[in-house]
């Protein structure tokens, strides 16, 4: 491959000037200018995943030295080798993020292969010891604000009914949606979610008609687990329903009908990363964290959110923020279909890998997960 | 019910709901696709148009604060791809199907490069007419929220039935369709009826994009049309190339897309995949028991490249 052969002459004459890294070791500040690249599946104002991801990348944007290369729309096949390499060896990238769950296999851990004085982090949180050293995965536990949205979902809701569109049934959304919903049985212990999985991360015409759907059930709060969740929050506004948001702050879209939302703080992280490189330290190469290490936050509360609701979430959030933690999926958890998923007495706190590997909805939840 | 919830009956509701929700781009794009057809060439690239219809209908109503200035400009942007697709096809041993699979690929692709600004920001939407209201229930009020493009469609298709039958200009079109030799008989130049047939069905394909992004999810993505513009075109040839039956082809193809979401919300959970597919199904179901070795289909204009 030409790309190949040119960028192993190009590591040779710049490798010295490579400031990024682990093996290079520690290096106070940035010598010369650097460059990072940020790779999206999608648009990067989509008002979801993308746009969050675009979000840190403009905060990297504000710290001088810092040079930041974007890419959108790069599919998960090896079209995203392609774009690396060309990060690395067009623009000078040292440092590359990935940022979809389907860059990382192969894909991602052969270029961390190929260029081993680079670095590699990866949102999806995949690394594994047999990964290349110089590759990291990170990635939230965005449950905790879904679960503060839940609550106050819980409190807003009149009709003790509330929705999710939801993708697909892997464990990450289950989780989302099973936090939701604990979250508003905090609030109204009878309150139920009614959960509509579309088949795929991007669905419009699908989204639309589960939000109407849900509408017709009875469902007066929706959220959502898709790509983008502009179409869930607009088609639910017009209906008069209230939302809580997912990924970024939608409220631009929908101010009367936005409740609070679960968002992503990678404009915390990213900064936080590059001045952990600069410092010479290295990042762990499997990161965690949720709302106490600022991975992810909530929206502010909307107007239509009531002064008890909004004191019942900030105490829950302060638990997330307190040294002990706060543990969401706790022992005696039941799952719809009446099975004991989580033996009273254990609590999973969320760093628990069983959490990972969540298949149920918990009682509260209506919908199947296949 | 008193908390406000209607059972079972979300079902029917939203399946007739997502027939006139959904159904409008299938409609405009197959009556289009009709007219094209019925002069006899395939235009493909219709899912690239519906894209572009999409985006500049829009991006138009976004920079005009009129949404009716988008239509017009989702149906003017449709007619001018239509005439790239006639002209490229009146050269010589050009293939229409071939050429129709390069346009959507540009189509879609220069849609999607024109509009990426116009993700973020929110565009003047088309009005509704507020057909629900002899009922005091809110789902049906929401259900028969109709708008006035998929009422145009569903007079549109008598229109053009009449129109192909009686007409001058219907019996020009099909006579090109039929038998190109008959009409230069007649005087007449093929290349021009096919080059107007072919731009009127683009814009009839461009307004079906203003609808998705102007009412029907109502805002501009990259994901908007996921292959709704492909499948009216073979919505036409299970069809027969019928004005009348492209509109009951829409209808169910918009009520079986409403299918899989309407009864995942009443609790019928299992196989939703299957059920989200439905239309896909549809499709296939249909094209088995209508399509028969032993003879060419019925009502196909003799001149389409496909069954010539």
């Amino acid at each position: 491959m030409e790309f190949g052969r040119i960028s192993r002459r190009h590591l040779l004459q710049g490798g010295a000037a490579l400031t990024l890294g682990a093996a290079a070791g520690a290096r106070p500040s940035f010598a010369a200018e650097t460059t990072i690249g940020f790779i999206y599946v999608g648009s990067r104002d989509d008002y979801g995943y993308n746009q969050a991801h675009a979000q840190g990348a403009a905060a990297l944007k504000k710290i001088p030295g810092l040079k930041v290369v974007e890419e959108e729309k790069v599919p998960e096949t090896d079209a995203v080798e392609k774009t690396i390499e060309s990060m690395i060896n067009l623009d000078g990238a040292t440092l590359l993020f990935p940022t979809s769950f389907g860059y990382y296999n192969p894909h991602m851990v052969k270029m961390a292969n190929k260029f081993p004085k680079l670095h590699f982090e990866h949102c999806g949180g995949l690394w594994s010891d047999k990964d290349p050293k110089n590759a990291g995965s990170y990635f939230g536990y965005i449950d905790e604000a879904q679960y503060i949205s839940g609550i106050v979902a819980g409190y807003t809701s009149k009709s003790g009914k509330l929705g999710f569109v939801a993708a697909k049934p892997i464990p990450q959304v289950l989780r989302n949606i099973n936090a939701f919903a604990l979250g508003a049985r905090l609030a109204n212990p009878k309150a139920t979610t009614q959960v509509i999985f579309t088949g795929d991360w991007s669905m419009p015409v699908k989204e639309a008609e589960a939000t109407n759907s849900l509408i017709d059930q009875g469902v007066d709060v929706l959220t959502c687990h898709v790509d983008g969740p502009k179409t869930m929050v607009e088609n639910a506004a017009r209906r008069g329903a209230m939302v809580c948001g997912y990924h970024v702050n939608q409220s631009p879209l929908a101010p009367k009908a936005y409740l609070t939302g679960a968002e992503w703080n990678w404009e915390a992280l990213y900064p936080k990363f590059v001045k952990m490189i600069a410092a010479g330290e290295s990042i762990p190469n499997f990161y965690r964290g949720g709302l106490k290490e600022e991975i992810v936050k909530t929206s502010p509360y909307g107007e239509a959110v009531s002064a008890e609701a909004r004191k019942h979430a900030d105490d829950v959030k302060a638990k997330f923020f307190s040294g002990d933690g706060y543990a969401i999926f706790k022992g005696g958890l039941v799952d719809n279909k009446g099975k004991t998923v989580i033996a009273a007495g254990t609590d999973r706190g969320q760093k628990d890998p069983e959490l990972e590997k969540m298949d149920y909805l918990v009682e509260g939840v209506v919908g199947a997960t296949s | 019910m008193a908390d406000g919830s209607i059972g079972l009956w979300t079902v029917p509701l939203a399946v007739l709901g997502g027939a006139i929700r959904v159904s409008t781009p299938f409609l405009f794009v197959s009556l289009g696709e009709c007219i094209t057809e019925r002069s006899g060439r395939i235009n493909l690239g219709l899912e690239g148009t519906l894209v572009m219809g999409a985006m500049s209908a829009y991006g138009i109503s976004y920079l005009t604060g009129s949404p009716w200035l988008g239509v017009l400009a989702a149906g003017i942007t449709g007619a001018l791809l239509g005439a790239l697709h006639a002209g490229i096809c009146s050269l010589p041993r050009v293939n229409d199907i071939a050429v129709g699979i390069a346009l959507m690929l540009f189509g879609t692709g220069l849609a999607f490069y024109l509009g990426k600004p116009l993700i973020e920001p929110t565009a003047p939407r088309l009005p509704a007419i507020d057909f629900g209201w002899w009922s005091d229930i809110p789902q049906v009020r929401a259900a028969l929220r109709v708008n006035v493009l998929f009422l145009i469609g569903v007079a549109l298709a008598p229109i053009l039935y009449w129109a192909f039958r009686t007409t001058r200009w219907g019996l020009l079109i099909r006579t090109a369709g039929e038998s190109s030799d008959a009409a230069r008989a007649m005087g007449h130049s093929v290349l021009l009826i096919r080059l107007r047939a072919t731009m009127v069905g683009g814009f009839l394909a461009g307004i079906g994009g203003s609808f998705l992004s102007l009412f029907y999810p109502g805002s501009w993505n990259e994901g908007l049309s996921s292959g709704q513009g492909i499948t009216a075109v073979a919505l036409v040839i299970f069809a027969r190339w019928d004005p009348l039956l492209c509109l009951w082809a829409s209808l169910a193809f918009g009520g079986a897309a409403a299918l899989g979401p309407a009864l995942q919300s009443v609790g019928v959970t299992s196989g939703y995949h299957l059920f989200n597919a439905a239309p896909y199904i549809l499709t296939l179901a249909i094209m088995i028991i209508t399509c028969s070795p032993k003879r060419t289909l019925t009502g196909a204009p003799a001149e389409l490249s496909i069954t010539r």
